[in-house]
């Protein structure tokens, strides 16, 4: 079995009094694709957004059971959640690259993390973007404002961002829905590139995606983890009656 | 039918309104041009911008005391009020505890609604006296009070409109940035305020066209004698001249066109301001 990164048990999260994940428990295998898949408001995201106390920021929120990273409590008191949060990278919905240029957008992790020296900046700012598929793009323009990239290369800039502080597992969250279809492609092909490099937890809505691109598909339901397992057996022999009906496209 | 009719009326009624302002300014610049020039064509605009010596009794009306105390007093108080307003704007928009945040905003709004003669007046009650003490002067009235009470005039304008500015910043940049590792510290000065720049340059500029207009409460405290400009020793502003003088100069003579040359100069300064801000916001958009 392979290293696991992140374990939920038990784990329920609410928001005022909405409950919005009930009693999962979930293996995040490491250099993994993980695919969290299900219709609107099942709490998938809520799950991702769980991982890096992204959560903190709605008000209300209240967290039980256990979400473990190197089991070491998410929720406990042993992890700093800039810490973590470096650790552990996000990408948007929305391509979210911040009115700076390429160059700044990525450089800007490195920085508040405390790297200094142009060099090495420079360095790390190439390599990042030449592992997001973006560098031949953009390198002539990488003092210029990152608006002014298309939507598909602001996606790949922000992955470029997060993958700039090197963060062991990366979150992103339907981070393909706000594109066209040649840009949901290569940013597809990126994330099979990305598990050499870091652990990824993809949640999608997209079922075709689920399955080019994780290695596992976890299926949630109204808060509740229904199925979980590699994808290739999740999509053809889904064990659970409900997963049958959503993987054939019979709801959500 | 009639909707149309009514949406060409409710047009041209909102075109009208807007020609008005827009002649209204060039009214007064008009105005200003042809009441001010007579003097200045008379005097030199040499002599008028850098003669030392305001001195209406022996005809000498060089207004570089007077232009420099503005200059002064105005650079002075950006550089104390527009930090302050900015950083309270920060806390207000970001920071702050919702019912500290409204505790706050009630009493700039309070300060913003403050008649400036009435601050003037604690100004010359208050801090003239605790200047003159504090700093064993001879009268507390000076450049250093006037710099103090614009600082505090030019609070009110410059947190409101950072304030919208930063609240403007979409939480998408701020959440990225959080994502990052970030501290909200980290990310409101690194990020939501250097997104916020061309709300926050506007504020500075409000500031600046506020504490080079502001008479009344100046006038209250700066001594108004028009010395060379030093920190300690009392000054006379473009404002407080016109405000001081306009009174007893004769309709015709040379003083009153003089005055009028003041606030001639005084409406280039602040055309001036406007100017250089829209060029560096515009230059701040294309490099982004």
């Amino acid at each position: 079995m392979e290293r696991i990164v992140i374990a939920a048990r038990q784990l329920e999260v609410s928001y005022g009094g909405t409950q919005a994940l009930r009693g999962v428990s979930l293996d995040i295998p490491a250099r993994q694709v993980t695919a969290l898949i299900g219709p609107s408001g099942c709490g998938k995201s809520t799950f991702l957004r769980s991982i890096n106390r992204m959560n903190d920021l709605t008000e209300g929120v209240r967290v039980r059971g256990s979400l473990t990273f190197h089991s070491r409590e998410i929720y406990g008191p042993d992890w700093d959640v800039t810490d973590l949060r470096r650790r552990v990278g996000m990408v948007f919905q929305r391509p979210n690259p911040f009115p700076m240029s390429v160059y700044d957008n990525v450089a800007y992790g490195p920085r508040i993390h405390g790297v200094r020296g142009r060099g090495r900046l420079e360095g790390i700012v190439e390599a990042s973007l030449r592992a997001a598929g973006l560098w031949e793009e953009v390198r002539d323009r990488l003092k210029k404002s990152a608006l002014d990239l298309s939507g598909g290369q602001q996606q790949r800039l922000c992955i470029a961002r997060a993958l700039a502080v090197e963060p062991e597992v990366l979150l992103m969250d339907e981070v393909t829905s706000a594109l066209d279809p040649v840009s949901t492609a290569r940013v597809e092909e990126l994330i099979c590139d990305l598990r050499e490099r870091c652990t990824i937890v993809l949640v999608t809505h997209s079922l075709p995606q689920a399955r080019r691109a994780a290695d596992r598909t976890a299926f949630f339901l109204s808060g509740e983890l229904v199925e979980q397992g590699e994808t290739a057996r999740l999509f053809t022999l889904p064990r659970d009656p409900r997963t049958r009906d959503y993987v054939a496209g019979r709801f959500g | 039918m009639t909707r149309r009719w009514a949406e060409r009326v409710m047009g041209l009624l909102f075109l009208l309104c807007g020609l008005t302002a827009v002649a209204l300014l060039a009214l007064i610049a008009a105005y200003l041009f042809l009441s001010g020039l007579p003097a200045i064509r008379e005097l030199g605009l040499g002599p008028f911008l850098l003669g030392r010596t305001w001195d209406p009794d022996t005809l000498q009306f060089g207004i570089l005391p007077l232009l420099l105390a503005s200059l002064w007093a105005t650079a002075g108080a950006v550089v104390l009020g527009v930090p302050a307003g900015f950083f309270t704007a920060l806390f207000l928009a970001k920071a702050a505890p919702p019912r500290l945040a409204g505790l706050v905003r009630g009493a700039v709004d309070l300060l913003a609604g403050m008649p400036s003669v009435v601050v003037g007046l604690v100004g010359m009650t208050v801090l003239v006296p605790l200047l003159r003490e504090r700093l064993s002067l001879p009268a507390g009235d000076t450049l250093l009070a006037a710099i103090l009470m614009l600082a505090v005039m030019l609070l009110p304008p410059v947190i409101a409109v950072s304030q919208d500015a930063l609240a403007a910043v979409p939480a998408a940049y701020e959440e990225a940035s959080l994502a990052l590792g970030a501290t909200p510290e980290e990310t409101w000065l690194r990020v939501t305020a250097p997104a916020a720049r061309s709300g926050l340059a506007a504020a500075a500029a409000l500031g600046v066209g506020r504490a080079l207009g502001e008479a009344t409460a100046v006038l209250m405290v700066a001594g108004n004698v028009a010395n060379m400009p030093s920190l300690l020793s009392s000054v006379r502003l473009l404002t407080t001249g016109i405000a001081i003088e306009m009174n007893y100069a004769a309709p015709g003579s040379l003083h009153r066109q003089a005055l009028f040359s003041i606030a001639l100069v005084l409406f280039v300064l602040v055309v001036l301001v406007n100017i250089l801000l829209t060029l560096a916001l515009r230059r701040g958009r294309g490099a982004r």
